[in-house]
């Protein structure tokens, strides 16, 4: 699975409150959500996002709250990826559980500036930035979790699943 | 074996499990609330499924938007109300009797018992190691997943033991303990970890004090928090549920126990803390912030809405008048709880001192539906979390503190030393 965007770069511990603020959590449909992602942080980040960018970030992304809206939010606003130093554990899950390919990547927040290209191979998990000519190594994901992020997210791997029994 | 590690083995059918493997665990109770529930539906219809696995082991809440602030928010919960009955899924509180926040609601009717695996759609399901079961958040659409096949794939944590000593100074509460630890360790130390919490200070320790340390294990980003349960965990559930509770001995952690880390604390001068704008490891003695303006108090939430926090609070605030430049907003964890308030005079207390009484909800403490900031104003609140714009407006800033810090900040108008106003 390859993915590729430009890097729209955030700090250490971005929270799924200012990913997708609560006063939002009304609305369900992700299209809804996502005209608000990043709101807290960054007011311009929707027009920024919709060609399609990959998030790089520091530590601890996605931290506070479950709310699943918070990784929609981000992938109808046109986010590829989220590629961070580290993840809090229940955004991880979720990410991948709908369908927004998260990778784990080392001082990838020291190596990689806002506007740089990025492309990732998340079977391997390397991480080209073309702009610089460099390539970072990020974690590779296990098996399992690739096929539930190349079936589309949970739902669909598990329809799959049912199927087969 | 760890006690998390214990019950993930047992919910797995294994003799052992270790840090780092993965395993596929069966459910005991799944719990949903109404910002989760809604996505959670949607994506159980996606998978195709028709019936839930058990409509036993499911428990849905409504305490976010209660009651509905909002067309929008009414909506959601009647179709959570249409999903329970067309699930005949009898454990549905809603906006009446025996209602109130989720974990408490968990807590109070007996749903978390010592040794099961809790998983819930709110971050802060970590709440329910305070009773010795593994409980940890995940998302929707996972809950869907669950609905489904009530197995959930987990990976056995490292674990982080607390080791805990020493008696509390008057008016120091486990809330300060816990602000202390986060401090200490950070707001990602314990990522993806157990955080274990021991010592003769948890012996001591309510059920409602364990609450609030293992509710906010979650602000170090640990999946669950946990506690050996003993006969305190006994006496609470004792009238609570119908399961005969299984055996305390089989849910001790080994003298062999692995642990990545072991941390000793003595709380014998521990001051109360306070976390301070804009994340809850940003931790301060409270004696560095006093005076510090405040518009809004808040004194509830899962971490500290119980009835010995407002009796706290009210010990307090009781014969005296906050400020009348701050919002002093009260809202009882739970019905139950708030009925308790107000037959021991509580809630006339806090409505004498100039105290708004609200509804059991989670409404101030997200931001959700009421009791929201303005830019440039500032609440110190008994609950959980201080991102920006988690109250409100993000240019408003919130202060974590614990019920007694709170209602003294509330008399004062700024922060204050509950020790101090008692002298």
């Amino acid at each position: 699975m390859m993915v590729s965007g430009k890097a729209v770069k955030f700090g250490d511990n971005v929270d799924t409150d200012v990913i997708i603020p609560g006063k939002y959590l009304v609305f369900i449909d992700p299209r809804e959500l996502a005209q608000h992602a990043m709101e807290g942080l960054d007011p311009d980040f929707v027009k920024k996002a919709k060609d399609g960018v990959i998030i790089v970030a520091g530590k601890n992304f996605g931290c506070g709250s479950s709310r699943e809206q918070a990784p929609l939010a981000l992938k109808y606003a046109g986010v590829k990826c989220v590629i961070a130093e580290s993840f809090a554990r229940i955004f991880y899950r979720n990410a991948i559980n709908i369908g927004l390919p998260v990778a784990e990547c080392k001082d990838i927040s020291r190596k990689v500036e806002t506007g740089d290209m990025l492309s990732v191979n998340l079977e391997t998990g390397t991480v080209k930035d073309e702009s610089k000519g460099t390539t970072l190594i990020a974690a590779q994901l296990p098996p399992f979790i690739l096929e539930i992020l190349s079936d589309g997210g949970l739902i669909e791997n598990l329809r799959k699943r049912m199927k087969q029994k | 074996m760890n006690i998390s590690e214990k019950i993930l083995a047992k919910k797995s059918g294994k003799d052992k499990v270790s840090a780092g493997e993965i395993v596929d665990a069966k459910v005991d109770m799944i719990m949903v609330n109404d910002i989760t529930a809604p996505l959670a539906i949607e994506s159980f219809r996606k998978i195709g499924a028709h019936h839930v696995w058990d409509n036993q082991k499911i428990v849905m809440v409504l305490d976010h938007q209660t009651p509905a602030g909002s067309v929008k928010a009414a909506e959601l919960h009647k179709m959570m109300r249409e999903f329970a009955k067309e699930q005949k899924i009898k454990s549905f509180y809603d906006v009446n009797e025996g209602g109130g926040v989720c974990h408490q609601v968990m807590a109070e009717k007996g749903y978390v018992t010592p040794g099961t695996l809790v998983v819930g759609a709110d971050s802060h399901t970590c709440t329910y190691g305070a009773l010795g079961a593994f409980g940890t958040g995940i998302g929707s659409t996972e809950a869907a997943a669950v609905f489904a096949t009530g197995k959930i794939w987990l990976k056995v944590p490292e674990a982080i033991r607390i080791n805990v000593k020493g008696r509390f100074q008057k008016l120091v509460t486990p809330k300060d303990l816990i602000l202390s630890i986060i401090g200490q360790i950070g707001a990602d130390g314990a990522t993806y970890k157990t955080a274990e919490f021991a010592g003769s200070t948890l012996r001591d320790m309510s059920i409602g004090g364990r609450m609030t340390l293992c509710n906010m294990a979650v602000e170090m980003g640990a999946k669950n928090g946990i506690v050996e349960p003993d006969e305190k965990t006994r006496k609470f559930l004792e009238g609570r549920t119908d399961k005969a509770l299984e055996s305390f001995e089989s849910l001790r952690s080994d003298p062999d126990a692995s642990y990545e880390k072991v941390v000793e604390l003595d709380v014998t001068d521990l001051e109360p803390q306070v976390s301070c704008p804009s994340s809850v490891d940003n931790v301060k003695s409270v004696s560095k912030l006093v005076g510090v303006k405040i518009d809004q108090a808040f004194l509830g939430s899962c971490t500290n809405g119980r009835l010995e926090d407002l009796q706290l609070a009210a010990g307090i605030l009781k014969g005296k008048k906050i400020k009348n430049s701050v919002r002093l907003l009260v809202s009882p964890a739970s019905q139950e709880i708030y009925l308790q308030a107000l037959r021991e005079g509580l809630l006339e207390i806090f409505v004498e001192a100039g105290g708004f009484v609200c509804n059991p909800t989670c409404g101030p403490c997200w931001g959700g539906h009421f009791g929201v900031l303005a830019s440039g104003e500032a609440c110190i609140s008994s609950s959980n979390r201080n991102f920006i714009g988690r109250m409100g407006s993000p240019k408003a800033g919130v202060y974590l503190a614990s019920p007694a810090t709170v209602a003294a900040s509330a008399l004062a108008g700024k922060i204050a030393d509950p020790r101090e106003l008692e002298a």
